[in-house]
């Protein structure tokens, strides 16, 4: 059998034989002979390549280079070069710049266009892994700025700032740093709070895998602030990956003494340690947290106390939320007032949102406060997939409200949403298409606070038993007007009476969708039928 | 119910050495339970009375924090736990559809355990990556973008491991 | 080392800085993979594995392969970014052991982009 050290294959499919691959090919093989490489290169006839706006097109192998636009005229120096010497011929590479072009770019791309990237701003960039990558884009800047003003002023800067917790509640950050500051106590702690369980959150998650300096630095200011000698990262189980990244990121800060004894020569010391849970979703709430942290059952506390007076083992505690320290650096590193030019009045800077459902760029966004949920829905998600309609969006997580088309121009910030009937919640949005059924979507929430319920106090632990069946007997088109009534005194009862956030908001789904789409309810209740198909089929099945 | 010697015996030493790795404080019972519960998905009663007895805390509150949590199993659980995920986001892009993929090719239903205690199917709260619904979590591994199709697929890549 | 004072930062920002200009310059090309958890449960860590492969067989020397957090787009994970000197920055959508492989040999070694996996590309100023 004879042995080619080189094959070259010349298209000859319709458009580079229009093209002139046929006098490219007569010629490759005279100058290949010319040249005396006839017996070690051979030219093979192929189909197309698929990029016959490039043609005529050549492929060497076995480099697998490939050639485009060639003409007989560029023969000589492809076998000169190529073919004798083994130099590639860089002007007749191809590119790939005809199907480039096409695509659209980063700043094109409406996700991106429209973000406002202040807590992400490392996330997708840097190796989470490096801490000099951090560094090389400003990091730990603030934190040596920090120890340089008096805890006092770092307090004031973040109250100038205006920002307010991103777990949920929107408490002013500045506000609860000053009162665990002021609380009597020689030991204080800080912790912040991982626990992401709400259902469609991530972001937390993401923050702290893709850029972990940012939390650790944030704390580290934080604990200057409140006076903190140590503080804590209280995980969830489930987050693996991010346990190891962090455990590796804090060795990093503990080898450049950025974490431990006297930081930056200021005398200040502090380190972190990292807790881990065991998944309940309650532990979220910041007295369960800390008493998960203390090995306990994660049951909330009554409040008063306030962990800012009575925290982790009795002691002055302050909590906050992942994405609230990640935006700590920036802010004492740039000012309050450039944090103010960034959101609305009321709710400055930006809010991470993870965008979850029937969107098509499902992921992760960071985008001022204030931005309208039409923009996130449309712009930045993208649209809904399969042609089909918008129904509703959650925003806020399961405890949060659910909004109709109607709403769409709502702006998306604390204040906005809370009188919308919704929440901010920690930035969950789950959009939903007209496939879906409000009854059925809202039994799978409450069947989720049925689960995550701790069962310490009654209005909670027996309302969402309650209210999942109620729903459940809507969904079997077996539900009275009475029914509904029962629902709306019981979410009262739960509203009023439950001892922590998870039991107070866990009706919420329920009520927004009952004043939001009452015609769907209506039509299981009255009309025996659901306007979806979802819950007739899921019945059939049962 | 009285608990044999031998099964008191064989947990004590494994508990002894879990429990002076971190300390005795109580505040690391919830790592020195996932510690105990490493070897096989499950914490037994011998290892709870054992856990109570090293760090010196009532065994009713070293059970109450065992049932509390989620991660925790009173009961034997598979080598593989097969956590799905059923909330909002997943249901709405097709879980119940992989839940009963899973449960087809398994032979059993959710909450339940193969008769080779291999695998175990259990419902989780969201596991945070919904943004690659509908989820699943394995042991320690996550697969995002399920679809009845690729059951078979994570499975197979289990049994591999 | 441990720092000392925020000097002592400044000159190791700079040089990290350095460090990571000299890296883009000398190594020629560089692939991102995006390993948040969101794209390990989509399949990144197969790509990378197969990244990483296809480069040893082709003896690939002067590309470096590493890793960073979530980009934001997790529908379309795994993602990969290909970062070669003089060139923008394109970003593969969808990835697949099979598609990483066949971006080696024709992005890598043939300077051709597969448009089809494209989902971006970075502004070059043009």
């Amino acid at each position: 059998m004879e042995f080619f050290r080189s094959h070259v294959l010349v298209c000859s499919g319709v458009n580079c034989s229009f093209r002139g691959s046929r006098s490219v090919r007569a010629a490759l093989v005279e100058e290949i002979r010319a040249q005396g490489l006839d017996k070690e290169v051979r030219v093979i006839e192929t189909g197309c390549f698929g990029l016959c706006e490039a043609g005529p097109v050549m492929v060497i192998y076995p480099e697998a280079v490939h050639y485009c636009r060639v003409v007989p005229d560029d023969v000589k120096e492809i076998v000169e070069e190529h073919l004798r010497k083994g130099r590639i011929v860089d002007r007749l590479l191809y590119k790939g710049e005809a199907q480039v072009k096409g695509v659209q770019t980063w700043r094109q791309i409406d996700f991106y266009s429209r973000q406002k990237r202040v807590v992400l701003r490392n996330c997708g960039l840097i190796d989470p892994d490096s801490i000099d990558e951090y560094i090389a884009r400003e990091g730990y800047e603030a934190l040596g700025r920090a120890l340089r003003m008096q805890p006092m002023e770092v307090i004031q800067a973040v109250k100038d700032s205006g920002l307010r917790g991103r777990g949920g509640a929107g408490f002013p950050t500045g506000l609860k740093w000053d009162f665990t500051a002021r609380a009597a106590g020689d030991q204080k702690y800080l912790i912040c709070n991982a626990d992401e369980g709400e259902p469609g959150t991530f972001k937390d998650r993401l923050i702290l895998e893709g850029d972990p300096h940012s939390v650790i630095e944030g704390m580290a200011i934080a604990a200057y602030a409140i006076g903190a000698s140590k503080g804590f990262i209280y995980f969830r189980g489930e987050y693996k990956l991010s346990i190891d990244r962090l455990t590796h990121a804090l060795e990093q800060a503990r080898a450049y003494g950025l974490l431990g004894k006297n930081i930056f020569d200021s005398g200040f010391s502090f380190d972190i340690e990292i807790k881990v849970g065991a998944g309940a979703y309650v532990c979220g709430e910041e007295t369960a947290l800390i008493n998960s942290m203390e090995g306990k059952r994660g049951e909330p506390r009554f409040k008063p106390p306030y962990p800012a007076s009575v925290g982790l083992w009795g002691k002055p505690t302050c909590v906050n939320n992942v994405e609230t320290l990640a935006n700590i650096p920036s802010i004492i590193r740039q000012g309050a007032d450039w944090f103010r030019s960034i959101g609305t009045a009321k709710c400055p800077g930006t809010k991470v949102f993870t965008l979850t459902g029937n969107i098509n760029n499902a992921g992760l966004i960071e985008v001022p406060m204030g931005i309208t949920l039409r923009e996130v829905v449309y712009d930045i998600g993208g649209g809904i997939p399969h042609g089909r309609a918008f129904k509703m969006a959650q925003t806020g997580g399961t405890s949060g409200g659910c909004l109709p088309e109607a709403l769409l121009d709502v702006p998306m910030d604390i204040d906005s949403l809370a009188t919308a009937g919704s929440a901010l919640g920690s930035g969950a949005l789950m959009i939903m298409d007209d496939s879906h059924c409000i009854i059925d979507v809202v039994k799978c929430f409450l069947q989720f606070f049925r689960h995550e319920s701790c069962g310490q106090c009654t209005p909670c632990r027996e309302g969402t038993q309650r209210l999942y069946e109620l729903v459940d007997k809507i969904s079997r088109m077996e539900a009275t007007e009475k029914d509904v009534e029962l629902i709306r005194r019981l979410a009262r009862t739960m509203e009023d009476a439950s001892l922590c956030a998870l039991g107070q908001t866990a009706p919420f789904p329920v009520l927004t969708t009952m004043r939001f789409f009452p015609e769907e309810y209506e039509a299981h209740i009255v009309h025996g039928m659901c306007p979806a198909g979802v819950c007739a089929a899921a019945s059939q099945i049962a | 119910m009285a608990i044999a010697k031998e099964q008191l015996d064989s947990a004590e030493k494994r508990v002894l050495q879990i429990v002076s790795r971190y300390g005795a404080n109580e505040e690391h019972l919830l790592q020195i339970l996932h510690d105990v519960q490493a070897d096989d998905n499950s914490l037994s009663e011998a290892e709870l009375i054992q856990v109570a007895r090293a760090m010196d805390i009532p065994l009713s509150r070293v059970y109450g924090v065992a049932t509390f949590y989620s991660m925790y199993s009173v009961r034997p659980r598979g080598k593989f736990i097969i956590r799905i995920c059923e909330s909002a986001p997943c249901h709405i892009t097709g879980a119940q559809s992989v839940i009963r993929a899973f449960e087809q090719a398994l032979g059993i239903k959710m909450g339940e355990t193969t008769k080779d205690r291999k695998f175990t199917l259990e419902y989780t709260s969201c596991l945070g990556v919904c943004g690659v619904a509908p989820a699943v979590m394995i042991n320690d591994r996550v697969y995002g973008n399920l679809t009845p199709d690729k059951v078979q697929e994570v499975l197979s890549a289990c049994e591999n491991d | 080392m441990k720092m000392k004072s925020l000097d002592e930062l400044k000159k190791l920002r700079e040089k990290a800085q350095e460090t990571i200009r000299l890296r883009e310059q000398e190594e020629g090309t560089k692939i991102v993979v995006g390993m948040g958890t969101c794209g390990i449960a989509a399949g990144a860590r197969e790509v990378m594995l197969a990244l990483v492969d296809e480069l040893q067989k082709k003896n690939l020397k002067d590309v470096v392969v590493t890793q960073t957090g979530c980009a934001g787009l997790c529908e379309k994970e795994p993602l990969v970014d290909v970062i070669r000197p003089g060139e923008p920055k394109i970003t593969y959508g969808y990835m697949t052991a099979e598609k990483a492989r066949s971006m080696v040999t024709s992005h890598i070694v043939n300077g051709q982009v597969i448009g089809e996996y494209v989902i971006a590309r970075e502004d070059s100023g043009d």
